[in-house]
């Protein structure tokens, strides 16, 4: 194994496929917001009405 | 070199009685602990009237070699006065439950891999959510939170142990682990809202306990908190052992997240016994755990000592490297787990945190609280952002967003309820913790008092002398070790005369 590859910018100066990667990119940027607004939707329900007052009331002592 | 060595978390809860805000937190901590013994009766719990043995505690020794003087010491480090405001259990799965300052704590019991880490840790929530649900059947709502900061100043621990032979010299262990703690937090951080230990800036930031480390090295746990702790109490053969005391830390809720916490630091600790931890100083560990903290872009670099400037990531990968290079031929699937998820984590952060959902904390909450900013327009002030993130790390799946997460599958999971429930209840089988947590469902009337090396006894009901069974060697009293005697015994005083002729 390689140890960590290191994966800094993908190489851009491979210039063999560059045309596909940015559709590709924003297909994956379009599902991955639909998946969070499905998790927004179901988090709304539960979440603290009065967020500054829950907020507010949440005061723990410091412990180690 | 493997990840396999003796090791466990302890986590103090955050605790809020809704509607009640002048709630003693220790008297509603006490609650928590009395309402799980009680619910788990006396197989599963010792009775919190049982003593906590501390015999053997010394919380101001410190590794460098001196004693903190009594009367020099803030009252919080004494945590060997056995308060009777406080309660106290030692549980059949090996773990402690009890009050820690203000907070609930469950210690969990002494585990070889980080998978049983994530097993037993997970345990931990689980037993308080069963003394939540049995308060709750009393009329008591009691809300408890794994998180590690209030967002008003005050921060309570998740801390990590790890056993490590006593050889190693203190100083070159803490040299090789600074650099790795400040860099650690991009694949563990529990993500914070806030910036400051007062939240006095708007902002999201990696590492829940980033802003609290205030020293490089000490024994303070809870003022000037180092990122190295220095707490000398082995709770073993001390002339064998140290047990690294680790504060630094996050609570984290994704299991590939726990797993990578222990993990890379046991085999960092690895690299630093053998002498192959890469030759890192940063400048400014301080400054750097803070920078790296308040940047979740993951660009910021930190200067070292030798001049060069290095982001969090690519320290890790300067650990990685030299693991690669030390791990040998003979790497057992316990290891292959951890450097599978080190790698995928670490490769993912470097192309795309986003990818990270489900497996680290930080990226998952950052995940839900983009997602509100961009549909609901908000601010990084915005107290709904300050809410959902303390409310991220609630226990109960009925509010808490990473329990619904997991319940709904979003959080890649390690280990299966099942497992977790049953770990409640029985202890890891290949440490000492197996004979404490046996010598609670097995002798549960007799068992007088626990640590986590000694078990104390009272060999006939009403008779006057006790009898302290210790257990300084934490491989032994393993399942295998110690079963075939606790099945062959007719009862505590037959198991204390067979182990005194064992010993002697």
């Amino acid at each position: 194994m390689a140890g960590q590859e290191q994966k800094r910018p993908p190489r851009r100066d491979d210039e063999d496929t560059p045309a596909p990667a940015a559709p590709v990119a924003q297909r994956q940027d379009a599902a991955r917001t639909a998946e969070v607004d499905d998790l927004l939707d179901e988090i709304d329900g539960v979440l603290e009405t009065n967020a500054e007052e829950f907020v507010h009331g949440f005061v723990q002592k410091g412990g180690q | 070199m493997s990840v396999r060595r003796v090791m466990g978390t302890e986590t103090e809860y955050g605790i809020t009685r809704p509607g009640d805000p002048r709630a003693n937190p220790v008297a509603l901590s006490g609650l928590v602990v009395r309402a799980y013994a009680t619910e788990a009766g006396p197989q599963r719990a010792l009775p919190t009237g049982s003593g906590w043995d501390y015999a053997d505690e010394t919380p101001l020794r410190d590794a460098r070699g001196f004693e903190v003087a009594r009367a020099l010491a803030d009252i919080s480090q004494l945590t060997d006065v056995d308060d009777p405001a406080t309660a106290n259990s030692v549980l059949s799965n090996g773990a402690r439950l009890y009050v820690d300052h203000a907070h609930p704590e469950y210690s969990s019991p002494e585990v070889l891999t980080p998978r049983d880490v994530v097993r037993w840790d997970r345990a931990g929530d689980e037993v308080m959510l069963t003394a939540a649900a049995a308060l709750a059947a009393q009329g008591d709502q009691i809300r408890l939170y794994k998180n590690n900061v209030d967002g008003k100043g005050a921060s309570y621990g998740t801390h990590e142990n790890y056993l490590v032979p006593r050889e190693v010299p203190f100083l070159t262990i803490a040299a090789g682990l600074l650099p790795f703690f400040v860099a650690r937090q991009v694949l563990v951080g529990a993500g914070r809202v806030g910036l400051g230990q007062f939240s006095e800036q708007p902002g999201f930031q990696v590492s829940q306990r980033a802003d609290y480390m205030e020293a490089e090295i000490g024994l303070e746990t809870t003022l000037k908190r180092p990122i190295v702790n220095t707490r000398d109490e082995p709770h073993a053969f001390g002339e064998k052992y140290r047990r690294l005391h680790v504060i630094v830390g996050d609570a984290t809720l994704c299991d590939v997240a726990t797993l990578l916490k222990v993990g890379t630091t046991s085999l960092v600790l690895g690299l630093i016994e053998a002498g192959a931890a890469p030759a890192l100083e940063l400048a400014d560990p301080v400054a750097a755990i803070r920078a790296i903290s308040h940047d979740p872009g993951l660009t910021r670099q930190v200067a070292l000592q030798d001049g060069r400037d290095l982001t969090a990531l690519e320290i890790l990968a300067a650990y990685r490297e030299a693991v690669e290079n030390h791990l040998g031929t003979d790497v057992d699937d316990d290891t292959r787990e951890v450097l599978r998820h080190w790698d995928a984590v670490a490769a993912d952060l470097g192309e795309d945190p986003m990818r990270c959902v489900g497996r680290v904390d930080w990226v998952t909450k950052l995940a839900v609280l983009e997602g509100y900013r961009r549909r609901d327009g908000l601010e990084w002030g915005d107290p709904r952002l300050a809410a959902i993130d303390i409310q991220w790390s609630e226990l109960d799946p009925a509010r808490g967003l990473a329990a619904r997460m997991r319940a709904s599958g979003r959080l890649e999971t390690l280990v299966g309820p099942d497992e977790v429930r049953e770990a409640m209840v029985v202890p890891p089988e290949d440490t000492r913790a197996w004979f404490r947590g046996q010598c609670v469902s097995r002798y549960a009337g007799q068992v007088r008092a626990a640590s986590w090396d000694s078990v104390v006894f009272e060999p006939a009901p009403g008779t006057r002398g006790l009898r302290r069974v210790q257990l300084p060697e934490p491989l032994r009293g393993s399942r295998a070790d110690i079963e075939p005697l606790l099945d062959s015994v007719s009862g505590v005083d037959d198991l204390l005369a067979h182990l005194v002729s064992r010993d002697g």
